[in-house]
């Protein structure tokens, strides 16, 4: 199950990526493996989703989401 | 100003570091460049309490100190600098105290360099509200450093961290925050011992960065090349692991050190906010409302001192015409600088109100809620949500709004963005179009609550930025690129904006405006007067010979007669040959050889032509009468047929010529520096000019 599949609401917990670049980047930004996510909202289009990881906010689109594997 | 210490302010994007960056500085702060780098520096003097003087630079916010797009490098290149004058003897991590975790990885990769760091742990106030407790002293021992516990925003602090930078150690003591040797073995000792690299995290970082590095020579770039070739180096998985040991360390010093409760406060508020801004229907009619608003303020607000500055020109070229002596000197400073000055400083009011709403959209964080909903939209278009920012940006100027487009990592999107930002009406076309608009579109209300100048105004904005995504559209199948894009982004807290923030904002962007288009828009006023003052040969004796007859003193009354020989003679200069050379060409678009002067002048800058319409007529007009630029012409006669030269026709048609052309040296200049090359500047000019043409072509042919 990757992020993109979870609803409004839902939670996950991270536990790899399956893109090494992107991966950086969202480490970067404390979303790393063992963190709870969770999706806030989606974009008024469907796509980007927020969610919440490290205590704030984080927008990304559903494309980058589906690289987050959760467990 | 010579400074005694130099120190660096450094932090995460929306951690008030621009605020303290006020705060400690006042308005004793100017913008300069980074050697080799077109990134501004922002960098101001303040007073310490022990007499000295120190030197502050706000660096860009950066969420690590890996160069992920242009701003980002900056960092660490001033940072590691050891031959760059910019090297800060301190650096002061801002850090948002609700948001702990996070900015604690950029302040640890800072740490790890070993430059004597102070740490200002701002947004206090707003941790307490959340009930978040923070154990600063536990803080500061762990981490080896002093802590300044700070509210920016209420004052808090302030003088404290100043005392701390008094105070500071000349050398780091804080220990390794992680063991970064794990992370190359081998290849951090090979180049700290090749490159003399005291320390092995400079060293790594030298790995990562060494291509961008300017001090670097060339020789030790390839070295550094050859050296991760041998030891079989990955980046980017160093990268990522480096990260996940900086968040284990991190998240053992907030165990010991930060209580945080489950749900904060400040944050569901936000939450609940943004179910209705970024609500599937709400959002976008919010959105156009907003818009619609700031430029109808534009309008309504800045009508006053407007009407204030131009009367006050008005009243110091009746004062100077008096104590001056008639003659060309008088006449270059009344008709050419004075006339090209004010009709620059009338737009003051209006280019501060911009910027403040600007500001706003961004301290508040409505921006980044902006390019949230407007992502899947632009990149239809070929652009990214990011690319709403600088395009927005764009309405106040294309010149910011291009160095903005360094957030944007994606090659082609960020291409795409600096081709088609200067379509979008930046704050230069304004005085060309409430010029033109009070001409000719009638000031009556709309349906009880609106302006119709500036619906039409308002019209204007919208056509703009439709053009801009219609361009857009077209340049995404032209560039073809394999790159991919990613959109990975905060998005803060709602907060109230900082009204001191919005102050500098407008006092900043207004004078730099006054500064830099003043410059040039004087310049262009000079050589303009002459150019229109003078002429080839004895034309202009020939003419005074040829009114100085009796007959015509009998027929005409002396005012008449001065109009006519000034007309005449400007006719006859070097201007009006200038534009006669260029009737031909743009006679289809319904301008006459004095809009063709003006557009020539306005290559330079846009809003030069209002400057130059002043300089054209009052060379032109009755010296006697003082006119406004608009009442002179809006009196405007066509000589042959008697009729106004500004139609509703003429006016519209100008309106879309400015819409399109890229008559701004500025961004050419900008544009040319962020792509590195002519080819850019170059098609943009091009794909402008035809656009412009042709457009303006349409607009009059159908509406004559």
């Amino acid at each position: 199950m990757d992020l993109s599949q979870l609803e409004v609401g839902q939670t996950g917990i991270v536990k790899e990526f399956t893109d090494l670049e992107m991966s950086v980047k969202l480490m970067e930004m404390g979303c790393l493996p063992g963190e709870t996510v969770k999706v806030t909202r989606v974009a008024p289009l469907g796509d980007p989703i927020a969610i919440t990881v490290s205590g704030y906010q984080l927008s990304l689109r559903k494309l980058e989401a589906s690289t987050i594997i959760l467990q | 100003m010579k400074a005694d210490i130099r120190v660096a302010l450094a932090g995460n994007p929306n951690t008030g570091k621009s605020s303290l960056f006020n705060v400690l500085t006042g308005l004793n702060q100017k913008i300069g460049n980074f050697p080799g780098v077109t990134v501004d520096k922002k960098m101001g003097f303040m007073q310490l309490p022990d007499g000295r003087q120190a030197e502050v630079v706000d660096l860009p916010g950066t969420y690590s100190l890996y160069p992920k797009s242009k701003d980002e490098s900056i960092v660490f290149s001033v940072l590691a600098d050891k031959i760059d004058t910019a090297r800060p003897d301190l650096v002061v991590v801002v850090l948002d105290a609700t948001n702990l975790k996070r900015n604690l990885l950029l302040y640890t990769q800072i740490a790890d360099l070993k430059i004597p760091v102070i740490i200002a742990l701002n947004m206090m106030d707003m941790a307490r509200t959340s009930a978040i407790q923070i154990d600063v002293e536990q803080f500061s021992k762990k981490l080896g450093v002093p802590v300044v516990p700070m509210a920016v925003r209420k004052g808090e602090g302030v003088t404290e961290l100043k005392q701390a930078i008094a105070y500071a150690n000349k050398v780091a003591l804080q220990p390794d925050s992680i063991d970064v040797n794990v992370f190359a073995p081998g290849l951090i000792g090979q180049i700290s011992n090749e490159l003399q690299v005291d320390n092995p995290y400079l060293a790594l970082q030298l790995a990562h960065q060494h291509e961008h590095l300017r001090y670097l020579s060339a020789e030790q770039s390839e070295r550094i090349e050859t050296l991760e070739q041998e030891h079989a180096f990955h980046s980017q998985k160093a990268q990522a692991a480096e990260t996940v040991a900086r968040y284990n360390f991190i998240n053992d010093l907030l165990y010991d050190t930060v209580k945080t409760p489950e749900a904060a406060q400040h944050e569901s508020f936000s939450n609940r906010i943004d179910h209705i801004l970024t609500h599937k229907v709400w959002g976008f009619i919010i959105f156009m409302g907003i818009l619609l608003f700031i430029f109808q303020s534009i309008f309504a607000w800045s009508s006053y001192p407007m009407d204030l500055i131009e009367a006050s020109f008005v009243w110091a070229e009746d004062v100077m015409r008096n104590l001056l002596p008639e003659g060309p000197l008088a006449s270059l400073l009344i008709d050419g600088v004075l006339a090209g000055l004010s009709g620059v400083l009338v737009f003051i009011p209006q280019i501060a109100i911009l910027f403040a709403f600007i500001s706003i959209l961004e301290d508040t964080g409505y921006m980044s809620r902006v390019t949230f909903m407007m992502d899947k939209l632009m990149r239809k278009v070929g652009l990214s949500g990011k690319s709403v920012v600088p395009l927005i940006g764009g309405f106040a100027c294309a010149v910011p709004s291009i160095m903005g487009t360094r957030t944007i990592e994606n090659w082609k999107d960020r291409m795409i963005t600096i081709m088609v930002t200067p379509l979008v009406a930046c704050s230069a076309r304004l005085p060309v179009y409430t010029l033109l608009i009070a001409l000719v579109v009638p000031d009556k209300s709309v349906w009880g609550i609106f302006n119709m100048q500036g619906l039409v105004l308002t019209a204007i904005y919208v056509f703009s930025l439709v053009s801009a995504i219609i361009v857009a559209f077209v340049l995404k199948f032209i560039l073809k690129v394999r790159e991919r894009g990613y959109f990975i982004m905060e998005l803060p807290v709602y907060r109230m904006p900082r009204w001191k923030n919005v102050i500098f904002a407008m006092y900043d962007r207004s004078k730099a405006f006054v500064i830099q288009a003043g410059k040039v828009i004087i310049a262009v006023s000079i050589v303009l007067w002459v150019l229109a003052s003078y002429g080839p040969g004895n034309k202009f004796e020939q003419i005074e010979q040829k009114y100085s007859s009796t007959e015509f003193k009998i027929t005409n009354s002396p005012e008449e007669l001065n109009r006519v020989i000034a007309s005449e003679k400007l006719e006859s200069s070097y201007a009006g040959m200038l534009g006669h050379a260029i009737e031909p060409v743009i006679k289809p678009l319904g301008y006459d050889w004095k809009i063709g002067i003006a557009i020539i002048t306005s290559f330079a800058a846009r809003e030069v032509f209002v400057g130059t319409m002043a300089t054209i007529y009052s060379v032109e007009g009755d010296t006697d009468d003082i006119q406004s630029v608009q009442q002179k012409m809006g009196n405007a006669r066509n000589p042959e047929t008697g009729l106004p030269v500004f139609t509703l026709a003429t006016a519209f048609s100008l309106m879309m010529f400015y819409a399109f052309a890229m008559q701004c040296a500025s961004t050419v200049a900008v544009v040319y520096r962020e792509t590195k090359s002519w080819k850019w500047p170059a098609i943009q000019f091009a794909y402008m000019a035809v656009l412009a043409y042709g457009v303006a072509f349409i607009t009059y042919q159908l509406l004559k």
